[in-house]
């Protein structure tokens, strides 16, 4: 190809100007012949490829290996500082106080439903320890912009105001989960809170966020889809289709990646070689954001400027938050397995989002030591007494495995309920129903 | 509070050992899982295994097989199912230079530990974490085969099979077929942990054997015991086609074998009889087949008697025709039982068959016991999959026809 269509005797045979003044139909109909120093900047010509029309003809063979590795915007260090005057948070005492208190909150539903599950009162369950900086995306956002998640931000529905009931109802599968007992822990969904149910596989959400998007955009709302997921689900084929089709068809949606550095015992660098996640946001032609993921103003600043581009100009914009997964993958994981445990409490001590946090508020004059110990008590109580309730429910009635598979049951359901509910009579022992609701 | 101290609180072994002893203070256990006190495992319990005829405890058992006559005079050794197939996996490695095992996390030795140790003792360049990618994973596989070499794919739950389901029904099985045989990637096998596990819910717990049974050109294999699952893994690899080999997770430790130590290999394509029996043909696979063992026990109880034969089918595809309907025209009666669900699961081809060539031995109509029609539901396990129970009814329904 090179051989045969020499990039020079293109160069000499298309004026610069004509074709930068541009158009297909200039290309075909001027052919004014000039000589052309393709070295010089300005009299560089820009290809006529469809495909990529913003390329310019070069004798310089270039082969890239990287570009300039993407900056990864802060706004506090890690005591809690602003490390920038102009970039103090405009925010209430309030505001403020609401996040920080929902980011102890978690830690304190997930010590407790973590705790449950090594004493086996709950079958699973996966903590946010260390990342959960990214309700400052939560805050972000308009409480009707469209949640797709991807298991590790039960942060943002407590922030919306899932309360502790809801949350310990879905882990212990009783009849007030919404989900009607059916998925494992931690996979959460409320409508009322505009926040899609959660799916274990991986990335699926991603191209859905974009349709769903597209939606939105097209009823005219105001509103944008945010999409979480983690650097790991970031290698499958629907990220990929994802983060185009956003970028072809304008859909308002935020792709938010919590980079914490694993995808269970993996670490990020045997899961790409390039720039992080963000380097292939600018590779869609997408906006393209990268903040420190451990704090919770530059991820709150970053969140809400993505917002502004999607719901403003319909155009999707690609975060990528950098922060470092504290706890194991799950209650399956010992990560000591494939990291040291000591490498998991440097990062512990040397950057905690939530004290990272707490000292800006302490510095502020928002918060003490009293306060501090007053609502991790009260937490601890809210959580400890919605965690024996939920325990203390049956379980949803048997007939709800047949429900929701359609919108009506088939006739195949029909006959499979009746045959169960004849088993279970003929048989009370082998099918103790008692831990269940009684059918309605 | 100094800044030292609160540093040392967040999430801290103090902290979390007061959420420990006020958890077990301020709220007492009861619940599905507190008998043990303690989290069930990954995989799951089946406590039964233990205890099946079909399970070789002795190095003795364990040889009378004939299909291992091979390494009759060989060693064997206490292996539970992920341990026999890590063997496997290590003779395959050792045994062909071009062998490499890959997949999401497997180097540090997998999620159900069955490549553990296999990359310190081949090197990461033969036993290698994959980005997270399931059509990555099972295309790279391919690209491998293609060249001749040995791939060794795990996919992490064959619940997650689905975004490879283009490589492996539209590439994989048809390479050879569509070159005219110039190509072939008979060098790749999937290995996939499948089936319930008591609180896998939706996406842990699938049984997706059917799917790539509606697939000309691909092979596919479930093991039911340590033993079983070494062989038909080493077949599995060194067959010269794809081949789907789905390891039901519930028994990596629930099933423990004097396991042959040498290199063998199990016939694919072939089911095994269990137990030779008159009056009714019971076909499964996988862990199933503990369950169909107690349900026969159980009829039997009702029906003293009984004389029931038992087929592991082991293959599913190609699947042993020739065996299962050997069996029914001596029976007259058949069920079948399988962990997916009823509408089209591989029960109802294996039924259409045997009613066609089968039809005037039939005595009873064919019995298909398998899960209920919906997607795999956390908290109604029990009473979804076909255990003990309704297998022996489904018995006890073909024998009293
Ligand atoms: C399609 C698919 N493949 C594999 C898995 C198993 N799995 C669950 S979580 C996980 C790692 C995900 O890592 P990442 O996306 O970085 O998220 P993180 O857990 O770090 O929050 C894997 C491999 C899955 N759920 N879905
Ligand atoms: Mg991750």
């Amino acid at each position: 190809m090179f051989a045969r269509i020499p990039a020079r005797a293109v160069a000499r045979a298309i004026p610069s100007r004509t074709l930068a003044a541009t158009s297909v139909k200039a290309f075909a109909t001027s052919a004014v012949s000039k000589d052309i120093s393709a070295t010089s900047k300005k009299d560089r010509i820009k290809v006529n490829f469809p495909g990529a029309l913003d390329s310019h003809f070069s004798q310089k063979l270039e082969i890239r290996e990287r570009m300039e590795p993407i900056d990864t915007f802060r706004v506090m260090d890690t005591d809690g500082k602003v490390l920038d005057p102009s970039l103090e948070p405009d925010v209430t005492e309030e505001f403020a106080i609401k996040i920080y208190k929902d980011m102890l909150t978690l830690n304190n539903v997930d010590l407790i439903l973590y705790e449950a599950q090594r004493q086996g009162r709950i079958s699973f369950y996966m903590t946010n320890a260390g990342e959960e900086a990214y309700i400052g995306s939560a805050a972000a956002l308009d409480p009707e912009d469209e949640i797709f998640g991807q298991y590790r931000e039960a942060g943002t529905l407590l922030y919306r105001g899932f309360t502790l009931d809801q949350f310990m109802n879905q882990c212990y599968s009783n009849d007030l989960d919404l989900g009607k007992g059916r998925q494992m822990p931690v996979h959460f969904g409320c409508k009322a809170l505009h926040f899609q149910t959660i799916s274990s596989p991986l990335a699926t959400q991603l191209p859905q966020a974009s349709g769903a998007a597209y939606a939105i955009k097209r009823s005219g709302r105001k509103n944008c889809v945010m999409c979480y997921f983690g650097e790991g689900a970031a290698s499958e084929g629907d990220f990929h289709a994802a983060l185009n089709i956003a970028a072809t068809t304008s859909c308002p949606v935020i792709f938010f990646c919590r980079n914490n550095g694993f995808a269970i015992s993996t670490p990020a660098n045997e899961q790409y070689k390039g720039d992080g996640i963000a380097s292939r946001g600018v590779g869609y032609g997408m906006h393209t954001i990268r903040v420190d993921g451990n704090d919770v103003w530059a991820v709150y600043k970053a969140t809400q400027e993505a917002r502004k581009i999607a719901v403003e100009q319909h155009k999707p914009v690609l975060i990528e938050a950098m922060t470092y997964r504290v706890g194991h993958h799950s209650t399956s994981d010992d990560s000591s397995a494939y990291r040291s445990k000591k490498e998991v409490e440097d990062w512990k001590r040397h950057d905690n989002p939530i004290v990272r946090m707490r000292k800006w508020l302490e510095n502020k004059g928002w918060w003490d030591e009293t306060k501090e110990s007053s609502h991790k008590s009260f937490a601890r109580s809210q959580v400890l007494k919605s965690f024996a309730a939920a325990e203390k429910r049956k379980k949803p009635p048997v007939s709800e495995m047949f429900n929701d598979v359609y919108d009506k049951l088939t006739p195949n359901l029909i006959e499979q309920k009746k045959e169960l509910e004849e088993l279970i009579k003929k048989y009370p022992d082998h099918y103790d129903t008692s831990n269940y609701a009684p059918e309605k | 509070m100094s800044i030292a101290t609160l540093r040392t609180s967040y999430l801290a072994a103090s902290l979390a050992s007061v959420s420990r002893s006020m958890l077990k203070q301020q709220v007492p256990i009861k619940s599905q899982y507190a008998a043990t006190n303690s989290p069930p495992p990954p995989e799951g319990f089946m406590p039964g295994v233990a205890n099946s005829k079909f399970i070789r405890n002795t190095h003795h058992e364990a040889l009378r097989n004939p299909e291992l006559a091979g390494v009759a005079n060989g060693e064997t050794k206490k292996m539970n199912t992920f341990q026999a197939i890590n063997d496997a996996m290590s003779i395959a490695l050792a045994t062909d230079d071009t062998a490499c095992v890959f997949g999401e996390d497997v180097a540090f030795g997998g999620v159900f530990r069955c490549t553990m140790g296999l990359a310190e003792m081949f090197g990461r360049d033969r036993v290698f974490n994959t980005p997270l990618s399931e059509q990555g994973i099972a295309g790279f596989g391919i690209g491998m085969a293609a060249m001749g070499s040995t791939a060794i794919a795990e996919i992490q739950f064959a619940d997650y099979i689905f975004p490879a389901f283009d490589q492996l029904v539209n590439e994989a099985a048809k390479y050879r077929y569509r070159s005219g045989g110039e190509f072939d990637v008979g060098g790749l096998c999937i290995r996939t942990p499948c089936g319930a596990v008591g609180h896998g819910g939706h996406y842990h717990s699938q049984s997706p054997e059917a799917y790539f049974a509606h697939t000309p050109g691909l092979k596919v294999v479930i093991p039911r015991s340590p033993i079983q699952a070494k062989g038909l893994l080493l077949a599995s690899v060194r067959d010269r086609n794809p081949v789907i080999f789905m390891e039901p997770k519930i028994l990596y430790r629930a099933a423990v074998e004097m396991v042959p130590v040498g290199d063998y290999e199990l016939p694919l394509g072939k089911a095994e009889i269990l137990t030779q029996g008159k009056d009714l043909t019971v076909v499964g696979w996988g862990a199933q087949l503990y369950v169909l063992e107690n349900a026969i026990q159980l009829a039997q109880k009702k029906m003293p008697g009984l004389s029931v034969e038992l087929i592991d089918l082991r293959s599913i595809l190609p699947w042993d025709v020739e065996t299962v309907c050997n069996s029914v025209n001596k029976t007259g009666r058949l069920l079948i039982a399988h962990e997916a669900p009823k509408t089209q699961g591989f029960a109802a081809e294996i039924a259409t068959t045997v009613m066609e060539r089968c039809f005037l031995r039939l005595e009873a109509p064919i019995q298909r016991l398998c899960s209920y029609d919906t997607p795999f539901p956390l908290i109604f396990e029990k009473f979804h999959v076909p255990d003990m129970i309704r297998c022996a009814e489904g018995i006890e329904r073909a024998m009293k026809f």
